[in-house]
C-alpha cells in the first residue's frame, strides 16, 4: 500500500481559465478522491432581485456567464413570460433561436480549443478560435456585442436582422461548415488526439443518470435527452434529433459536441429559411405573480430558471441551476481512479463554467 | 526600450468575473488579434510574469489568492484591471459578496473599460502597461537594491 | 410552448421515502432549491423523467432539521451544502459535509437573514 498525498489543484492553474479548487488525494500517480471547494467566483447575484426590478434584472441574468450569456437572458425571459402570459411574437422567437444556436456554435468551438490546449495541441487550439471569430463577427453585426449580446428582453428581442444579413448568414454557414469539418477531422481521426481521449474518463449510462449529469455529458453516455425537445423557442418547428454516443469516454463527449456544431448549423439554416415577418417585441404591462421553472438546453446542458414573483415589480426569488453545477458530481466520480496527468482533460470534458456554477 | 517591455509575460486571473472578459483576454492570444506579435506571452506561472491581468471583482474568497499571486510576481510588475467589474464591481457592485474593484487590494496601473472589454481595448491596455513597466524598471535600476536582486 | 409541470406538496417525514420512490421509478434529480418566504423556508425538489417535470414542495420552519437525500442521489450533496451555506438550514447526513465552507461569503447565510 503506497502512501497517500494530497495535491491541491487550482484555483489558479495554467489549464484553468476560471478558478476552481480541487484537493486531489493521490496514491502514487493515481487519483483516489477529489474534493472540490468552490466559491471563488461567488457573487451572490441571485440576491440582486431585491435591488433590481424584473425588467432590469435581465442585464444581471445575461452576466451570470459570458459564454452562454444570451441563453441566460433567454431562460430568464421565458420564465417571466410564462408567469405573465406574454405571447412573444413569432419573429422574435425565431431570432432568439438563431442567436441561441450561434452561441452554441461559439461556445463549442471555444471548448474544443481549450481541450486542444489541455492536451498540448496548440495549433488546433488556435484554429478553433480562428473559426470562432467568424461567428463572433456575425453576432456582433446582428446584436452589437461580442460576448454579452444584450439583445434579449422580456417580451421579445431588441433588434431585428434584416433580409440581406439573413442571406449572408446562409452563406457564412456554408463557409463555417467546411472549416469545422476540417477541424473535426483532426479531433476525430488524429492518432495523437485519440491517444489522449479514447477510453479516458468513462462515465456509464447508469452513473450519468444517478449523478444527474446533463447536456453533452449525459448524451455521450447514451441518454438521449435534449431540452430543446421541450419545444421552447422555435425548436418545435425545426427538425433535429438529440445527438448521442454510447461509450461515455472523453472521445465521445468531444464527438457529441462536434456533431452538435453541425446540428446547430442545420438549425440556424432552417430557422433562417422559415423565419416569419412581423414585429419583434410586445409591450409588457403589469408585474409577474406566480412561479415557474423554465428549462433550456444550453451548450453545457440543461439550465433551470426558477422564478417566483409576488405581484410587485421586485421578484421574490430567482434561482438558477446551471449545467456545470449538475455536472460537477459526475466530474468527481470521473476523477476517482484516473491518472494525475489526465486531470486537466477530465476537468475540461465536462466543459466547466465556473462563473455559472457559483453565480 | 528594454527587453522586458518588448516581451512582457502576462498572468491572467479570473476574480469572480462572468467569464466574458476572460474569454476576450484569451481571444487576444488567438490568430485574429494575436498579441504574441508584440512579444506578449500568456504564462500560468506568477513567477514568470510581468503584467498581472485581472478580470472581475474582489470577493471574500479570492482576496487572498489575488494578493498571493501578486506577491509571487517579481518586481517590476504592473496590474491591469480588465472590464468594469475589475474597475468598480460593475453590475455586481451591490452583491453581498462583492467588495469592489481590484484597487481595493492591489495598486492598479491600467484600467480597461467595457462589459465585456473588447480585445482591442485589452490589447491597448496591455501596451500601455508595458510603458509603465518600463518606467518602473528604470526607477528600480536607479536604486541600488536592484543589484542584489539580480535582475540587472 | 409551455411545458406541463407537476407540483406536489409533501412534509418533512415523507421526504426521504418519496424521493426513494421516485429514484426507483427512474427519475433524475434536476435540482434542489430554497426560497425564503415571510416566516418559513420553501424547498423545491425537482425531478425529471422523459421530459416530465415533477416538483416536490416542502414548507419548513427556519430551525427545521432536514434529512439529506444524498444517499439516494449522491449529486444532492452540492445542493444541500449550498442550501446550508446560503440559507442556514441544517441538513443531516450529507454525503460530504463541507460544514459551511462550500461558499465563503462576506455575510453569513446571506439568504437566510433579511
Amino acid at each position: 500500500m503506497s502512501r497517500r498525498t494530497i495535491i491541491p489543484f487550482g484555483p489558479q492553474h495554467p489549464v484553468l481559465p476560471e478558478p476552481i479548487h480541487l484537493d486531489l488525494v493521490m496514491e502514487d500517480e493515481k487519483v483516489v478522491e477529489a474534493i472540490p471547494s468552490i466559491g471563488f467566483v461567488h457573487r451572490g447575484l441571485e440576491k440582486l432581485v431585491e435591488k433590481k426590478d424584473f425588467i432590469e434584472y435581465i442585464y444581471v441574468a445575461e452576466r451570470i456567464c459570458g459564454i452562454c450569456s444570451f441563453m441566460h437572458g433567454m431562460g430568464y425571459s421565458q420564465a417571466i413570460e410564462q408567469i405573465m402570459n406574454i405571447e412573444v411574437p413569432e419573429r422574435a422567437v425565431f431570432l432568439r433561436t438563431i442567436w441561441a444556436e450561434f452561441s452554441r456554435l461559439h461556445s463549442h468551438l471555444l471548448w474544443l480549443g481549450l481541450l486542444a490546449d489541455a492536451f498540448g495541441f496548440e495549433n488546433l487550439f488556435m484554429n478553433c478560435w480562428r473559426v470562432r471569430e467568424k461567428i463572433l463577427d456575425i453576432i456582433e453585426e446582428t446584436t452589437g456585442g461580442r460576448v454579452i449580446f444584450g439583445s434579449c428582453k422580456v417580451g421579445g428581442v431588441r433588434k431585428d436582422i434584416d433580409p440581406v444579413t439573413l442571406k449572408r448568414i446562409d452563406k457564412l454557414l456554408a463557409e463555417l461548415e467546411k472549416e469545422i469539418k476540417d477541424i473535426s477531422n483532426v479531433f476525430m481521426n488524429e492518432y495523437t488526439v485519440k491517444r489522449r481521449l479514447v477510453g479516458v474518463g468513462v462515465l456509464s449510462k447508469e452513473d450519468a443518470h444517478v449523478l444527474g449529469a446533463v447536456g453533452p455529458m449525459m448524451r455521450a453516455s447514451g441518454i438521449a435527452q435534449d431540452m430543446r425537445n421541450l419545444g421552447y423557442g422555435a425548436y418545435s418547428k425545426l427538425e433535429f434529433e438529440p445527438i448521442t454516443r454510447t461509450n461515455g469516454d472523453s472521445y465521445d463527449r468531444c464527438a457529441v459536441r462536434i456533431d452538435e456544431l453541425f446540428q446547430s448549423i442545420s438549425l440556424i439554416r432552417q430557422a433562417v429559411d422559415k423565419i416569419p415577418e412581423g414585429p419583434v417585441d410586445v409591450k409588457v404591462t403589469g408585474n409577474p405573480d406566480g412561479e415557474y421553472f423554465a428549462r433550456l438546453e444550453q451548450p453545457r446542458g440543461e439550465v433551470v430558471y426558477y422564478i417566483k414573483g409576488n405581484g410587485t415589480k421586485f421578484l421574490d426569488r430567482v434561482r438558477v441551476r446551471t449545467p456545470t453545477f449538475a455536472n460537477v458530481p459526475a466530474l468527481l466520480k470521473l476523477l476517482q481512479g484516473c491518472d494525475f496527468a489526465d486531470v486537466p482533460i477530465l476537468i475540461l470534458t465536462i466543459d466547466p463554467c465556473i462563473s455559472c456554477t457559483e453565480r | 526600450m528594454s527587453s522586458l517591455s518588448k516581451s512582457p509575460w502576462i498572468l491572467h486571473y479570473d476574480a469572480s468575473s462572468c467569464n466574458g472578459c476572460d474569454i476576450e483576454v484569451l481571444a487576444c492570444l488567438t490568430p485574429m488579434y494575436d498579441v504574441e506579435r508584440f512579444g506578449i506571452i500568456n504564462t500560468g506561472n506568477p513567477k514568470h510574469a510581468d503584467i498581472f491581468v485581472v478580470t472581475g471583482s474582489v470577493n471574500e474568497q479570492n482576496i487572498d489568492v489575488i494578493k498571493n499571486l501578486y506577491n509571487q510576481m517579481p518586481d517590476p510588475k504592473v496590474v491591469v484591471a480588465v472590464g468594469i467589474c475589475a474597475a468598480t464591481g460593475g453590475i455586481f457592485r451591490e452583491c453581498y459578496n462583492v467588495m469592489g474593484g481590484i484597487d481595493q487590494v492591489l495598486p492598479v496601473d491600467v484600467y480597461v473599460p467595457g462589459c465585456a472589454a473588447r480585445p482591442e481595448s485589452i490589447i491597448d491596455g496591455i501596451v500601455k502597461a508595458t510603458t509603465i513597466l518600463e518606467e518602473k524598471y528604470k526607477k528600480m535600476k536607479e536604486s541600488k537594491s536592484l543589484v542584489k536582486k539580480g535582475r540587472v | 410552448m409551455s411545458e406541463k409541470q407537476e407540483f406536489k406538496s409533501i412534509t418533512i417525514d415523507k421526504l426521504v421515502s418519496t424521493v426513494k420512490e421516485l429514484s426507483a421509478k427512474g427519475y433524475r434529480l434536476v435540482q434542489i432549491s430554497c426560497t425564503k418566504l415571510d416566516e418559513n423556508m420553501q424547498l423545491n425538489y425537482s425531478f425529471d423523467k422523459d421530459y416530465e417535470f415533477l416538483n416536490l414542495k416542502l414548507d419548513v420552519g427556519k430551525d427545521a432539521q432536514l434529512p439529506s437525500v444524498s444517499d439516494i442521489y449522491w449529486s444532492a450533496l452540492l445542493y444541500e451544502n449550498e442550501i446550508h451555506d446560503l440559507f442556514g438550514l441544517s441538513i443531516e447526513g450529507m454525503a460530504i459535509d463541507f460544514k459551511g465552507n462550500l461558499y465563503k461569503t462576506a455575510v453569513k447565510t446571506p439568504f437566510g437573514n433579511c
